[in-house]
């Protein structure tokens, strides 16, 4: 934002406008790694069986039992019974396949299955050779995914995508082939990404949903038939408009590991994943989903597939412009919680949103400040900005009105992922004309405003500057607590959100499993 | 009630124009789906129907309609079946409590099933509140069990047991293939079943509830859009002190 002015003034344009002061966004940062590095260490020596279930599924095992369970879960589930999956799966298996004759992995999982074959039972052999062959084993899936990945570069380098800010809308109908319609639409009138909604609730399911389904409430289960479908509706699109369109979808919740290694398989683009967000308002237990957001991110990295995470929900349900500070605060741990995954900062796409309440006096001002603030704090990072929702009412125009100023901040602070608002969004998930009409008034801002950042700059001693620095400081004053007890002991004190989630309880903690010595570390195996 | 009231229609610049304005789509492209639109306006029983605006939004057409209606509504029929609830403010609903209440109002809130949907719950519950009206817990006269969203009836019931509430509030969010419906039922029928209805004062509330609809689910009230925390407040008020509920549960 505003690079020209302080070329021509000769000001150091990495500083930003808000003139920062880089030492203490290094400090502040240094918190966040702290913390990251405080949860590694206690998450380090587990294992989810959403991770062993993800790892089956790189392997590309798929479909349903008899019963209609996923084999995925049938089988870990059998393996944990016995009290085996401290072993890993990778180790179970790769032992079975040297001592029995197998056809194809499928082959063998259906075997688990129906209990033909028991791999607990299976002598072990000794542990060097079964790293051999689990590397083997394991290559062909990740492979595949890479090569997803390098699909996904060639057609982003035949069908460009557009300026910046990418324009996201969401789709939600709770049936995939009405979704695809409507993708179809909004494809069509402009939109950059495209995000099904997940069926409301999925994220506490413990398993994924088979097949192409037409009964989701809320939105549409998160399926790798359902992706496969979208995606394949979406690159039909690009042949005709010689646009790639990004589909994206949501990981948070029980089976993040599970999920992000379905966006890798059918390449996805984008994926929401955040398990602050997880912890906080859907009660899932904290060490599970840090476990399980661990493991995700880092097949999503191998799958080229950024994050967004989820900081706009922390001010929906508290004072918005007093807990502000609270979205800095999370973006920075998750910021370093991501490349402790091993992700690079252009694939952390860290969410904020324009929530301050619209009666608020130069409310404006402040979600200015806030959007820059957040822009220079991460100026490698997608930041995705989300739209008015929590002051929404049934007064569409008004609502219309709301969704415009928001448009002009993203515009304004140069915000890359800007995530439409519909003016219906207090009322109902969006019609197919809200879509239109969001993408309308977006690509109006966008172009009538275009070069505006160069324009104009930020008063030293005006509201904007003094707001995004109270912020700042705030945000670095909690961070400090926070590095000095932790975030588990945070979370227990209802740091975010005036909730408190102890970090033995929650949805999930069942599925939580020691390490053994055996156990195979997936990234020493690729 | 003279004639000009009794006898009413929608105005848009001159009494009795009748003009409506409204917006639709139709999943058919033009020429075709804009004569579909002009039959869909004309047999909502409106006349002159004029097409302000159309846009081709693939696979479907966007229409902004004004048409007119050509009819009166006889206000004198109507029979309104619930009063509109009166409106005071925080302090002069805390001011009735503490004068005729000797202890607390207990109230049990959530969403409840699937619904995880806690925007209209927080607003009324949450003592921040909703647009300046202080929430439900800000006043001293209520002791509140949240039990947030995603509530199996099954838990809820049991939690009434234990917790012995005077009030249970109850939002739904989610209206989709009308599941909030099926929800709100579920809850009063297994209420009535456990004989616990009588003992409290059963609320819905949620973009879609009406005070009718809540009193064919079987609830004592329903709160719809913009209700403010204060109006809840209220009737909650009112309704404990003329039903006498604090002394039900023994």
């Amino acid at each position: 934002m505003f690079l020209m002015l302080w070329k021509n003034k000769g000001i150091d344009m990495k500083k930003g406008v808000l003139n920062l002061d880089e030492k203490r966004i290094t400090y502040a940062k240094s918190l966040g790694e702290k913390i990251a590095n405080d949860v590694f260490d206690e998450i380090k020596s587990y294992t989810t069986k959403s991770i062993e279930r993800a790892i089956l599924r790189i392997l590309g095992i798929n479909g349903i039992n008899s019963k209609g369970v996923p084999y995925v879960n049938s089988v870990i589930d059998k393996i944990q019974e016995k009290d085996f999956l401290s072993k890993g799966t990778i180790f179970l298996l790769s032992n079975s396949l040297i001592k029995l004759n197998v056809d194809s992995i499928q082959k063998l999982i259906e075997d688990i299955d129906n209990d033909k074959i028991d791999i607990t039972k299976i002598e072990l052999s000794d542990k060097e050779k079964i790293k051999i062959v689990a590397k083997d084993l394991i290559k062909d899936g990740v492979s595949k995914i890479i090569d997803k990945k390098r699909e996904r570069e060639n057609l982003i380098s035949e069908y460009p995508l557009k300026e910046k800010p990418y324009l996201y809308v969401i789709v939600a109908t709770g049936n995939i082939y009405e979704d695809a319609k409507q993708v179809k639409s909004a494809a069509y009138i402009g939109a950059d990404m495209i995000a099904i909604i997940r069926s409301t609730a999925q994220s506490l399911l413990d398993y994924v949903p088979y097949g192409l389904t037409t009964e989701g409430y809320g939105g549409t289960y998160a399926t790798q038939e359902n992706f496969r479908f979208i995606r394949e509706t979406l690159d039909e699109i690009s042949k005709d408009t010689k646009k790639y369109v990004k589909l994206v979808n949501y990981s948070s919740g029980l089976c993040m590991p599970e999920i992000s290694a379905l966006a890798a398989i059918e390449r996805l683009d984008l994926m929401v994943n955040d398990a602050l967000y997880g912890i906080i308002f859907r009660n899932i237990n904290p060490l599970r989903t840090m476990i399980d957001q661990r493991f995700s991110r880092f097949i999503l990295h191998i799958g080229g597939i950024p994050i967004v995470t989820g900081e706009d929900n922390l001010i929906k349900t508290v004072d918005s412009k007093e807990f502000y500070y609270t979205v800095i605060v999370s973006q920075i741990i998750n910021e370093q919680l991501a490349k402790n995954s091993g992700m690079n900062e252009d694939e952390i796409g860290l969410g904020h949103a324009f929530e301050l309440d619209p009666n608020l006096e130069n409310g404006f001002l402040y979600e200015l400040a806030q959007a820059q603030l957040v822009r220079e704090l991460f100026p490698n990072s997608p930041i995705k900005y989300m739209p008015p929702t929590r002051y929404k009412t049934g007064n569409i125009f008004f609502s219309h009105i709301m969704d415009t100023l928001f448009n002009i901040v993203s515009v304004l602070t140069d915000q890359e992922i800007q995530l439409l608002g519909m003016l219906t969004e207090a009322l109902h998930t969006p019609f197919v004309q809200d879509r239109y009409l969001s993408i309308e008034n977006a690509q109006y801002i966008k172009n009538n405003l275009k070069s505006i950042s160069n324009e104009f700059y930020i008063k030293d001693d005006g509201i904007i500057r003094k707001r995004a620095f109270e912020v700042f400081d705030k945000a670095v004053e909690k961070l400090e607590e926070i590095s000095s007890i932790g975030i588990f002991k945070a979370l227990e004190e209802g740091y975010f959100s005036e909730t408190k989630r102890p970090k033995k309880e929650g949805r999930g903690y069942d599925g939580v499993i020691k390490k053994d010595d055996n156990y195979l570390e997936l990234n020493d195996l690729i | 009630m003279d004639e000009k009231e009794k006898f009413v229609k929608p105005y848009g610049d001159t009494q009795d124009d009748g003009i409506i304005q409204m917006s639709f789509t139709i999943p058919l492209s033009l020429p075709l789906s804009r004569e579909v639109a002009k039959r869909v306006v004309r047999e909502m029983g409106l006349v002159d129907e004029n097409i302000v605006y159309e846009k081709d939004i693939y696979g479907f057409t966007f229409f902004i309609v004004y048409g007119k209606f050509n009819k009166y509504i006889d206000t004198s029929k109507i029979k309104m079946k619930v009063e509109e609830i009166k409106k005071l403010d925080y302090f002069e609903i805390e001011k009735i409590m503490e004068e005729k209440l000797d202890r607390k109002i207990k109230i049990i809130a959530c969403t409840l099933g699937t619904d995880a949907h806690t925007v209209g719950l927080d607003a009324i519950i949450n003592a921040k509140g909703y647009n300046g009206d202080n929430g439900l817990e800000r006043y001293k006269g209520f002791e509140i069990l949240n039990l947030g969203s995603q509530v199996p009836h099954e838990f809820l019931i049991q939690k009434i047991k234990e917790f012995k509430p005077n009030v249970v509030l109850i939002s739904q969010t989610v209206t989709q293939k009308n599941i909030h419906l099926k929800n709100l039922t579920l809850l009063s029928e297994l209420l009535e079943a456990e004989n616990l209805r009588d003992k409290i004062l059963l609320i819905c509330g949620g973009y879609k509830i009406t005070p009718e609809l809540a009193h064919e689910l079987g609830y004592d009230m329903g709160f719809g859009a913009n209700t403010y925390p204060s109006q809840v407040a209220y009737y909650i008020v009112n309704e404990v002190i003329k039903r006498n509920l604090l002394n039900k549960w023994s």
